[in-house]
């Protein structure tokens, strides 16, 4: 048998009293690309962060093209040949393209050797980047094809990818993929850490899933079905729910609407063209876009929390909103989980806070949402990515708002969680809500929506949630 | 309870980190100790005419720089605020000699006046043009001490015209005598109130709590909350320069009695590291200002009496806030790294 590119035996690493790997093992075979699944918190990144030296094991043996090693520091790992591509970039913006592949290296600066090297790498690729482009310019795709151009150029022959996808649009993550499987060849291989089923489909060859710290399947890819592949992730039969789009027939009475709305950004770049649209009570309207088409202004249109540059919008006041960004602009993260209830109704508060009525408010939240929390004062900081969420939803849906804009409710949150999350959407829609929902993951927006509204650079048109034509329009494809 | 134990370990801290620079530099530790100790604690009148009254102008201008900070305004100018209100507090009590019994109220509420006015002008620059207050308020600083150095040697000179300071105030423009027979003034009891209703507002009040939003994340505040951050921010602006203002005046009404172009030492400066010990708490920022009061109070003494240079303890004032403001980083990143397990 050849020697594997990566394999990991064995490893187990504590946390305090938390045991987030467990015997874990990983075996990437040369000229592969290997699909590590897992739901959130089953120890994938804890697990590539051993590999790549960032942590170091309790137990067990990390073996690159089959010698083992122990690394004290990421610097190790690199040297031996692996490279990460982190989920968050760590690049510096204000720096150029070259600058930021020779950051991390040692001894003299030399420039034009390095934007040699980049156009070098590009050449050999197809990994094309501007040596002398400032990283702040760059769109987030061309930030991504940055970080792989920094691995390779320290000679990574296994590269780790912690959620490639989850930042591009639908086209340029289908162009990454298919870069990432013609480039693991020979002596090289990918490592792919999604939770993504359809990305692991599309190009692994082989598939290790975590469940709970441990290994729980490790095969080739060939005659594996979805339903298995999830049920190694959850543990236990789920269906994967594709949500049939209710037999409803609009005629709600509209609830939303915009009047020939425009949004014009400080530069004075018209960000959403002239658009008028209605939303009506009782159906998903979703809107499918690629990043920054457009569709953040008309969502904080419908949501009124943004006033149109011109024409009109006509939004009650009672909207909920679940932002995209949910640290940024739906919590206050250092705060407790009644202040971030309290903080919905802020503006109108007046003289004292009820804070008593305002704790029982939050219990009785936390159980109807099922969010997971040792109670009221607890800082919402202490709270996993899935319960923020699912605590959110239920501060906008707490008082009965007559619509409910949400924008990527289900980034970064596992299986359960992105289920529960799209079952309350549903609930909202039949309880006769208006229901605006973006989501970069078109197949979710496809799932749920009644009709789709599709931006492609500010225009906005609506159509049936019919996959092949919002995907053209999405591209601007007639 | 916990900033009563808060300011208990910075004052062990403070004494310790004293004791180690006092040896290194070679110099009679349990002397300078001895006459620290008297000069800030030695006797009632010590504690009252030293300490406490030393401690009134940074609670005050402490409070300034919670309130402020705590709504996300960095207000560096709590110094020339200060001064303004002082300077507004002793014109108006000599131009005005005959109030009498609203002598003292009106010189506070004037004080307060001038300081929310002299805010408000970095405020405005924040709000229209985008200003960042962090140097606005660094320099009305300036223009706050050498508009007082002119004050004091043109139209508010004493009648004299041989000192750069004004006349005295009329008794009745003067705050009551807590002791009698002690320097200590009402001034340290208004601050006292005014940093327990600031404790009351912020954590039981709307406003309160809209502050806090404000600063500790503007982005939500604004996007879930839908609060008017900006207002919010430019209002507890103003409130800390009327703080720091009235600071100014309870100085000159309690103190001073007159105006002076070094009419203080700093207070506005280190009135910001008061109120972050405290950890920006209204509470906590009596402690840390006594803790302070009483570190100056016995650097006077500790020169006096064993010559030692006072600005040791500047040096000691400083470390207690590099340590705090490491220990606050510390203990954010572990909560982090629990959360990030």
């Amino acid at each position: 048998m050849t020697v594997a590119a990566l394999a990991l035996e064995g490893i187990t690493k504590r946390f305090g009293a938390v045991t987030a790997l467990d015997d874990a093992s990983l075996t990437v075979r040369a000229g592969t690309v290997h699909a590590l699944l897992g739901e959130n918190g089953a120890g994938k990144s804890t697990l590539m962060r051993v590999a790549f030296g960032m942590l170091a094991p309790d137990r067990g043996t990390v073996r690159v093209a089959g010698t083992a090693h122990t690394f004290a520091t990421a610097r190790g790992a690199i040297d031996t040949g692996l490279g990460m591509v982190h989920q968050h970039f760590s690049l510096v913006p204000a720096l150029t393209v070259a600058e930021n592949v020779a950051l991390g290296g040692r001894g003299r600066f030399d420039r034009a050797a390095v934007a040699a090297s980049v156009r070098d790498i590009g050449a050999e690729t197809g990994l094309l980047l501007d040596p002398d482009a400032r990283v702040a310019t760059l769109p987030v795709s061309a930030q991504q094809r940055l970080e792989i151009v920094k691995a390779l150029s320290r000679k990574a022959r296994v590269l780790i990818l912690d959620e490639p996808t989850a930042v591009l649009a639908p086209d340029e993550a289908r162009e990454l993929l298919a870069w990432v499987k013609r480039w693991a060849v020979g002596e090289r291989a990918a490592v792919l850490i999604t939770h993504h089923l359809a990305d692991a489909f599309a190009v692994a060859d082989d598939v290790t899933v975590l469940r709970r710290g441990r290994t729980v399947l490790a095969r080739g890819v060939d005659g594996l079905t979805e339903s298995a592949l999830v049920q190694a992730m959850l543990g236990e039969a789920l269906t994967v729910a594709s949500g049939a789009p209710s037999a409803h027939d609009r005629t709600g009475a509209p609830v939303l609407a915009l009047d020939r709305a425009t949004v014009v950004d400080e530069r004075g770049i018209e960000r959403l063209a002239p658009t008028t649209c209605e939303i009506t009570a009782g159906e998903i309207v979703g809107v499918a876009a690629v990043e920054g088409a457009g569709q953040a202004e008309l969502l904080r249109l419908l949501a009124g929390r943004l006033r149109p540059s011109s024409g009109r919008a006509t939004v009650p006041l009672s909207v909920g909103f679940v932002p995209a960004d949910r640290h940024r602009d739906a919590v206050v993260l250092d705060m407790p989980l009644v202040e971030n209830l309290a903080l919905k109704d802020a503006a109108q508060a007046r003289s004292w806070m009820p804070w008593p009525a305002l704790r029982s408010e939050t219990d009785a939240l936390m159980s109807r949402f099922d969010v997971r929390a040792n109670g009221p004062t607890t800082p919402m900081r202490a709270l996993s990515g899935g319960n923020q969420q699912k605590f959110v939803l239920g501060r906008e849906l707490a008082e009965g708002p007559v619509a409910l804009v949400v924008e990527n409710p289900t980034r970064g949150l596992d299986i359960r969680a992105t289920e529960e999350v799209r079952s309350r959407l549903r609930a909202a829609r039949d309880a006769g809500l208006a229901v605006v929902l973006y989501s970069e993951d078109l197949d979710e927006v496809l799932a749920l929506a009644d009709r789709v509204l599709v931006v492609h650079a500010g225009q906005v048109q609506a159509m049936p949630p019919d996959r092949t034509r919002v995907g053209r329009a999405m591209l601007g494809a007639s | 309870m916990r900033s009563v134990a808060l300011v208990l370990a910075l004052t062990a801290i403070a004494v310790a980190l004293l004791a180690l620079i006092l040896g290194a530099s070679g110099m009679d530790v349990g002397r300078a100790l001895l006459a620290l100790s008297r000069g800030a604690a030695g006797s009632w009148d010590a504690v009252l005419s030293g300490t406490l009254v030393r401690a009134t102008p940074l609670l005050i201008t402490g409070l300034a720089i919670t309130l402020a900070f705590r709504a996300g305004v960095l207000n560096i100018g709590a110094e020339g605020q200060l001064l303004m209100g002082a300077a507004a507090a002793a014109a108006v009590g000599l131009a005005w000699p005959g109030l009498g019994l609203l002598a003292v109220p009106t010189l506070l509420v004037i004080g307060a006046i001038a300081g929310g006015a002299w805010a408000a002008i970095a405020a405005v620059l924040r709000l229209r043009f985008g200003v960042l207050e962090v140097i606005s308020t660094l320099m009305l600083n300036f223009v706050a001490q050498y508009l007082l150095s002119w004050l004091v040697r043109g139209p508010l000179q004493e009648p004299q015209h041989i000192y750069p300071q004004s006349a005295s105030l009329a008794e009745s423009a003067r705050l009551a005598t807590l002791v009698p027979g002690t320097r200590l003034h009402a001034g340290f009891l208004l601050g006292v109130l005014l940093a327990g209703m600031l404790a009351i507002v912020f954590a039981r009040t709307a406003a309160g709590f809209r502050v806090r939003l404000v600063g500790a994340n503007p982005a939500a505040a604004i996007s879930a909350g839908r609060i008017d951050a900006a207002r919010v921010a430019f209002g507890a602006f103003v409130l800390s320069g009327a703080l720091a203002g009235l600071a100014g005046a309870v100085e000159v009404s309690g103190v001073t009695f007159a105006l002076y172009e070094n009419l203080s030492p700093g207070y506005g400066f280190s009135a910001i590291a008061v109120a972050l010990l405290a950890r920006l708490h209204p509470a906590g920022v009596v402690g840390t200002a006594t803790l302070f009061g009483a570190l100056e109070a016995g650097a006077v003494a500790m020169q006096r009496d064993a010559g030692v240079p006072s600005v040791v303890v500047s040096v000691v004032e400083a470390v207690l806030i590099l340590l705090v403001v490491a220990a606050e980083q510390w203990r954010t990143r572990r909560v982090a790294a629990q959360v990030g397990a």
